[in-house]
């Protein structure tokens, strides 16, 4: 599998990551080496392999479903890079 | 003072031999007047301290004491910590100051330990160097020209200089056990699920685990006490008894089955390293343990298994830097888009972008089974491999690190050469094992070399046993490098 300069644009985008023209060709280039690391892995037989997500098999807890958190909005918000009446402030994405 | 281990100092302050202020007073002044040298701290918070420890003191004078009351310990600064600004490293949370503690924290709060600093580590803790860092690299007691190792670089470097007693650290693929190496002091990872990751920042969470770095195993067996435990708010946190990790120590190792995976000491060792592990096997087997040759045939995977998962789950994980909530947001922007691509541009070092470009990458379309899934798999024949060989023994040992400290600069600028310096450590936590690095030598430069000691799942107290009668019978883990005196 050869990584190319579409490949490097599109994974940027879908990572929301800006890379600049001069930046594509070197991430290019290392990420090349990293999956040239990777591939090693992909020529095992794992046929009949169940994946293993969790190092201990265990089955996600569930909880009870009562109210367990405080009214906490003004203490996170306070640390927001902006805020106005208790709302977080991004640009406009509806005309 | 700060020659004391943490038991030794524990035992003083609780003595009234020595106050916490006393104490905690005596590391901040050194690192005020070290840390400079070493960059092992990014952030000090004298007052802060200060406050704990006169509470600390409060409580010991009230005759409510706990075994780590007063003492002052260091936090990686990937855990959060109310109040104190907790950076995991990065532009992005330069000046982020906590709103909560981390489990962790809270754990040592509640023992009346002092916070007395934040550990530069890693950027988002991926590194093998402490070089990643926004706030500059760490540089390694034994000789400031070397790296201390990676990710918790601050908190090995902190304890080898003698900055603090005792240090917490994170370990995913060997963040724990390569720095303590390195920087020729002992460090833990625990088992998958037995420290809560809760408030501590997120990097790769199917791999990520806390632990700890002191100069003994008795110390640390003292800090495991503290730190391990079910806390609901980690879903993977496991539900177990709480365990007195320090119950083993006066245990014989006579009869103890020492697994020795061939290919844990096939070509790519320096000798050096190799020379010091083989005295260590041998110093074992003159306590009566019994050596045993076991295989991990899909070993040299792990490295490849590793750059998969971790970077996937880091790219997941790493989606909530966006410039909203919290954290750095970039100065100009046109729209939404460009406001997220901007942000995390200029908030993320150039490693942390290349793991969360391959993590989406892998995640993509059209390459989820073929990368993530397959890696999955593998990941399952790794653990398979220990499985099988904790049938023939009951610890693993071998190096914990190919070499000894290198070169500031030597691989910063080639990715794959760092990664494969975690090629010991990174198969221990895909299996969810514990696992320490313990001082067993030095190479021909004076620098240190790290024993790895792998347990079977829940075998910590056992670990601990182990590198605490190998500390009765050698020095190695007393000695200091030069140059730590005001």
């Amino acid at each position: 599998m050869a990584l190319s300069r579409d490949d490097v644009e599109r994974i940027a985008h879908l990572a929301r990551i800006t890379v600049d023209e001069a930046g594509i060709d070197r991430v290019l280039e290392e990420l090349t080496g990293i999956f040239g690391l990777i591939e090693r892995m992909q020529a095992v037989d794992t046929a009949g392999i169940e994946p293993m997500s969790h190092a201990q098999d265990v089955v996600l807890r569930v909880r009870e479903d009562r109210v367990t958190e405080t009214d906490q909005h003004a203490l996170f918000q306070s640390i927001a890079p902006r805020v106005d009446a208790g709302l977080y402030l991004v640009p406009k994405v509806i005309e | 003072m700060h020659d004391l281990t943490l038991t030794q100092l524990s035992a003083e302050i609780a003595a009234k031999r020595a106050s916490s202020v006393e104490v905690v007073t005596h590391f901040i002044k050194r690192i005020n007047a070290l840390n400079r040298k070493y960059n092992a701290y990014i952030t000090v918070d004298e007052e802060r301290s200060l406050a704990q420890a006169r509470a600390a003191d409060a409580r010991i004078a009230a005759g409510a004491a706990a075994p780590l009351t007063g003492v002052p310990i260091a936090h990686k600064d990937i855990f959060c910590a109310r109040g104190w600004r907790t950076t995991c490293g990065s532009k992005m949370l330069a000046d982020f100051v906590a709103p909560y503690d981390a489990h962790v924290i809270e754990r040592f709060n509640a023992a009346g330990a002092v916070i007395v600093g934040k550990t530069n580590m890693d950027e988002f803790a991926m590194g093998s160097s402490s070089e990643t860092s926004h706030f500059g690299p760490v540089r390694n007691p034994w000789n400031l020209e070397t790296v201390p190792g990676g990710s918790s670089g601050g908190s090995a470097a902190a304890v080898a200089a003698r900055l603090a007693p005792a240090a917490t650290g994170t370990d995913t693929g060997g963040s724990i056990r390569q720095p303590a190496a390195l920087a020729g002091v002992s460090g833990i990872k625990p088992t998958y699920g037995v420290v809560s990751r809760y408030g501590m920042i997120a990097f790769a969470s199917s791999l990520d685990q806390g632990g700890a770095f002191a100069r003994t195993a008795e110390d640390l067996a003292l800090l495991m006490n503290a730190m391990a435990g079910f806390d609901a708010r980690d879903s993977t946190s496991l539900e177990r008894e709480p365990e007195e990790y320090a119950r083993e120590l006066g245990r014989p190792l006579a009869g103890l089955r020492v697994g020795l995976p061939a290919e844990f000491f096939a070509e790519g060792v320096a000798p050096d390293v190799a020379r010091a592990v083989e005295g260590a096997v041998a110093k074992f087997k003159a306590m009566g343990c019994e050596p045993i040759e076991v295989h991990l045939p899909n070993m040299a995977l792990s490295v490849p298994v590793y750059y998969v998962l971790a970077p996937a789950e880091a790219s997941s994980n790493l989606a909530r830097y966006d410039g909203v909530r919290y954290g750095y947001r970039a100065g100009g922007y046109n729209d939404l888009i460009d406001m997220y691509k901007k942000t995390r541009a200029e908030g993320f070092g150039a490693e942390v972008k290349r793991r969360i470009l391959i993590g989406t990458y892998v995640l993509s379309h059209g390459y989820y089974d073929a990368y993530y899934i397959q890696a999955q798999k593998v990941r399952r024949l790794i653990a398979r491999d220990f499985r099988d060989a904790f049938t023939k023994c009951d610890v693993i040992m071998g190096p914990t690190s190919p070499t000894t400290a290198f070169r500031l600069g030597e691989k910063a600028g080639d990715p794959v050469q760092m990664y494969l310096s975690d090629i010991f450590t990174i198969a221990v936590n895909l299996a969810g094992l514990p696992g320490m690095s313990i001082p067993c030598g030095f190479d021909a430069k004076g620098l240190p070399v790290g024993l790895q000691i792998i347990g079977n799942y829940f075998s910590e107290a056992q670990m601990l046993n182990v590198a605490h009668h190998y500390q009765q019978a050698t020095d190695w883990h007393t000695r200091a490098p030069s140059g730590i005196d005001l």
